[in-house]
């Protein structure tokens, strides 16, 4: 196991948190370190974690109230005096709503602005459909100049925003509601652009992203019991995409799954799926949301409806090699 | 006043006459808005616009946002005549390779603050320049954002008019170009914009309604705004679109094409559609002859 994770991962007593407490304290140490760091808020403030960022910086904090084109395009005018704007919503809403405003005035403009989608995946649970935002990767991948990015855990949620805080791109950082394992290393260190070997493996690759990673990770560890060697991967940055790494593993094992909270379609699997077929063509088969909407329920419920829980994966897995 | 209102005339005379040149040339674009704003952008950059054209990046700068992006033949026009670059570029406009690309492109030309095309975030934009200059208690820049009546239909614009409000945004002046057109006819038609100054002065703002073509109005109006504290200006500046080409005046029909483009009934053949509307523009219509007898 990669030294990137954590010691003991599958412990009972795993610390359990959500990516989005990670981002509130990574914006806090972010805002220490750079004063031109600003925060603005479409009224949720406590919920998208903004808020420590807001309590110690009032005079830097921005209450929007609910406009999300407006959030994004008072960002852009805000990081053409040099500010550093991060705008915090539901992915839902933003980037649902404002994919305009952001492909011409941040990105086509290249203006540092980060837009922060909170509550996106299934996972968000019993709000439903409407805010189980589920196209947000394919949205903003597809935008130039944009850096798209998806922690797997709290701690990693955390380094990613004060990696993005420190540089001059238009990026992306999707989050989750849900408390999920945090299973990465408080030390290790997190690189924009790097995917992260977390297991090596010979018969076949999983790529990862978000807290499925984890789900990832169990699924290799049953598929080891019936004598599988699964490599995994956490592709963590989506654009622009570790084409290094990921082909690097399609040569070696071959047998390439994607696994995201996402839909499938122009998401991570899209996005592995391109890189693959161009440079080293791979059966790849994309385990996430097949064009369907979420509905209510439980986390666990909604992974396992959408086979994303490591047990679905695991299953998926066994199907295609005809184990 | 630096300059007298018959230079500032001149000045926007010339810039009318870019416009139709570069429309010409372009063989796309629209024509009425910039001819309208040509007074606007003339008494903006030329008399009151703190800027420095050889240095388009000077910190200091006030910030000049073009929300309507559509109508940046007389931004550039003004531009070139302003000194930003050489009158001969204008020539480029939406041709392959150009710094004028068809709607403005920050990243293609100094001087521009922003892109813009989409309608409907100039105001949120402005807005954010302005809260962020507060921020840096900077007290001598302005921003001044230059939107039109049909942008008024978007949802963000009054996102923005609202948060602005709230804000107290007294370093920033919106003008809005109120030439009562867009592509699809009249926007009392379309989408009715009135009581439009009462809109504004309910999410509380300062208004001052202007005559679009008056430079002592225009000029007045702009300087009244930096002195307005606690509250953002919005100068709502009726203007004529398509003036000083008697044939395109009040008509919708050149809101988005360029002279030469196709026949309008009632207006001279397609070819020779430019030519009529210099000669229109050198003679004012036909006022001064001698000149051109």
């Amino acid at each position: 196991m990669s030294n990137y994770l954590a010691e003991e991962i599958f412990g009972s007593d795993i610390l359990m948190e959500p990516t989005r407490k990670g981002f509130g304290e990574g914006l806090l140490e972010a805002g220490k370190n750079d004063s031109e760091i600003v925060a603005l808020s479409a009224d949720l403030a406590e919920s998208t974690q903004v808020e420590p960022f807001a309590k110690e910086f009032p005079d830097r904090f921005v209450e929007m109230g609910v406009a999300e084109q407006n959030l994004v395009t008072v960002a852009s005018g805000m990081a053409a005096i040099g500010k550093k704007p991060f705008v915090t919503s539901y992915a839902s809403f933003s980037p649902g709503r404002n994919w305009e405003q952001i492909r011409t005035t941040i990105c086509l403009n290249d203006r540092p602005v980060k837009v922060v989608g909170c509550h996106s995946g299934v996972s968000v649970g019993p709000d439903g459909a409407t805010h189980q935002m589920l196209e947000d990767i394919a949205l903003m991948r597809a935008l130039p100049n944009m850096i798209v990015v998806v922690p797997a855990d709290s701690l990693e949620a955390k380094k990613a925003t004060e990696e993005l805080a420190k540089i001059d791109k238009p990026s992306y950082l999707r989050l989750t509601r849900e408390k999920t394992a945090v299973f990465t290393s408080e030390n290790s260190e997190f690189k924009i652009g790097k995917a992260e070997v977390l297991k090596e493996g010979d018969d076949m690759t999983i790529v990862a992203c978000g807290p499925l990673v984890y789900e990832a990770l169990k699924a290799a560890r049953e598929l080891n019991n019936i004598g599988k060697s699964v490599e995994v991967i956490n592709c963590h940055t989506i654009k622009p995409i570790d084409s290094k790494t990921i082909i690097k593993t399609a040569k070696k094992t071959g047998l390439v799954f994607t696994l995201e909270e996402a839909q499938t379609t122009a998401g991570l699997g899209g996005a592995v799926s391109e890189l693959l077929s161009e440079h080293q063509p791979t059966k790849i088969i994309r385990l996430g949301v097949r064009d369907r909407f979420g509905q209510s329920g439980t986390i666990s419920e909604l992974w396992k409806e959408y086979q994303l829980d490591s047990a679905s994966v695991v299953k998926s897995v066994t199907e295609v090699i005809k184990v | 006043m630096i300059h007298s209102d018959k230079e500032l005339e001149l000045i926007a005379n010339h810039i009318r006459e870019d416009i139709i040149k570069m429309l010409v040339e372009a063989g796309s674009g629209h024509t009425a808005g910039p001819l309208g704003m040509a007074d606007i952008f003339t008494a903006l950059y030329f008399e009151v616009l703190r800027h420095q054209p050889h240095n388009p990046e000077w910190p200091e700068r006030d910030r000049v946002v073009l929300s309507n992006g559509h109508i940046n033949p007389v931004l550039y026009a003004t531009m070139a005549r302003a000194g930003y670059f050489e009158i001969d570029e204008l020539k480029t406009l939406r041709k392959f390779g150009t710094r004028l690309q068809g709607h403005p492109e920050r990243l293609r030309l100094p001087g521009l603050e922003t892109t813009s095309g989409p309608l409907g975030s100039g105001i949120s934009q402005a807005s954010g320049m302005a809260l962020a200059l507060r921020m840096n208690q900077e007290k001598q820049q302005r921003v001044w954002c230059l939107t039109s009546d049909g942008e008024h239909q978007e949802g963000n614009t009054w996102e923005a008019i609202m948060f602005a409000g709230k804000n107290k945004l007294s370093n920033l002046t919106v003008i809005v170009d109120r030439n009562n057109i867009q592509i699809d006819g009249m926007t009392e038609d379309v989408m009715p914009l009135e009581p439009f100054a009462m809109k504004y002065q309910s999410f509380n703002w300062h208004v001052i309604e202007i005559n679009g073509h008056d430079f002592d109005d225009i000029v007045s109006a702009m300087n009244q705004s930096k002195a307005i504290f606690e509250k953002p200006t919005c100068i709502i500046a009726h203007t004529i679109p398509g003036k000083g080409v008697d044939f395109m005046e009040f008509d919708f029909r050149w809101h988005g094409i360029p002279p030469g483009s196709k026949d309008i009934s009632g207006d001279p053949p397609k070819d020779r559609q430019a030519k009529v509307a210099l000669e229109k523009l050198r003679t004012m219509n036909g006022k001064i002859r001698s000149e051109h007898e």
